[in-house]
């Protein structure tokens, strides 16, 4: 049973990682890109874990929890680049 | 049993996930936008980490770091969907744009701050905050 829902997770976040290339190659703002890819990271974190599930090891943790913070930092130094023309004053 | 509920999670928030940026295509403009992605997204993996960890506790070893993970999400998902607002509004609208703040200095995105020494709580000093007890 846990197969088949791994099935399903999977095809559900991947179709999710599509609608974000769309909206990411779409726009038209360049706040709906960033937006875009801040949205991939969180899947692609949800696809690492559903891995991890999948091959039954708890290896993939670590991976998972770096995107998560590097998505974050690299979200919030783009905002603050568009806001104040610098990341770091 | 902890079969169904794995499962039942990892469904759940698949379909989370999949509402979170089916939103994010359909809607009209990014301030709509932005909450797809920050509340069924956010949503969505909570309920992949919840599987996670009721999966891998069910195979004999207490596991809670995935804990970390959706932690970190619920924390960092408002601010960065914050960013992205404030960062909109600063490139697409004006001041003019937005009603008036009700109170003596502007809309931070716009005007400057204040000197530290001149407010207290948004007013300057001296003259009391309306409703508020001295």
């Amino acid at each position: 049973m846990i197969d088949a829902a791994l099935l399903f997770g999977f095809g559900c976040f991947s179709l999710a990682l599509l609608m974000n290339l769309f909206r990411l190659a779409k726009g038209p703002t360049l706040m709906d890109r960033v937006l875009a890819l801040d949205t991939m990271v969180i899947n692609v974190i949800a696809l690492i874990v559903l891995y991890g599930v999948r091959q039954d090891t708890a290896v993939y943790f670590e991976a998972a929890l770096l995107l998560a913070m590097v998505g974050f930092v690299s979200t919030v130094a783009l905002c603050k680049f568009l806001l104040r023309g610098d990341v770091i004053e | 049993m902890t079969d169904l509920i794995v499962s039942a999670l990892i469904v759940i928030g698949g379909f989370f996930g999949l509402v979170g940026s089916f939103g994010m295509v359909k809607l009209p403009d990014l301030m709509t936008r932005l909450h797809a992605p920050t509340k069924a997204t956010t949503l969505g993996v909570g309920g992949v980490l919840l599987a996670s960890i009721v999966y891998f506790t069910a195979a004999g070893s207490i596991s809670a770091h995935e804990l970390l993970i959706s932690l970190f999400l619920f924390i960092t998902a408002p601010i960065s969907a914050k960013m992205i607002a404030k960062a909109w509004l600063h490139v697409h609208r004006t001041a003019d744009d937005l009603p008036a703040t009700g109170r003596p200095y502007g809309w931070s995105n716009y005007d400057a701050p204040p000197p530290d020494d001149e407010v207290l709580d948004g007013f300057p000093k001296g003259t009391p905050a309306p409703g508020k007890a001295k």
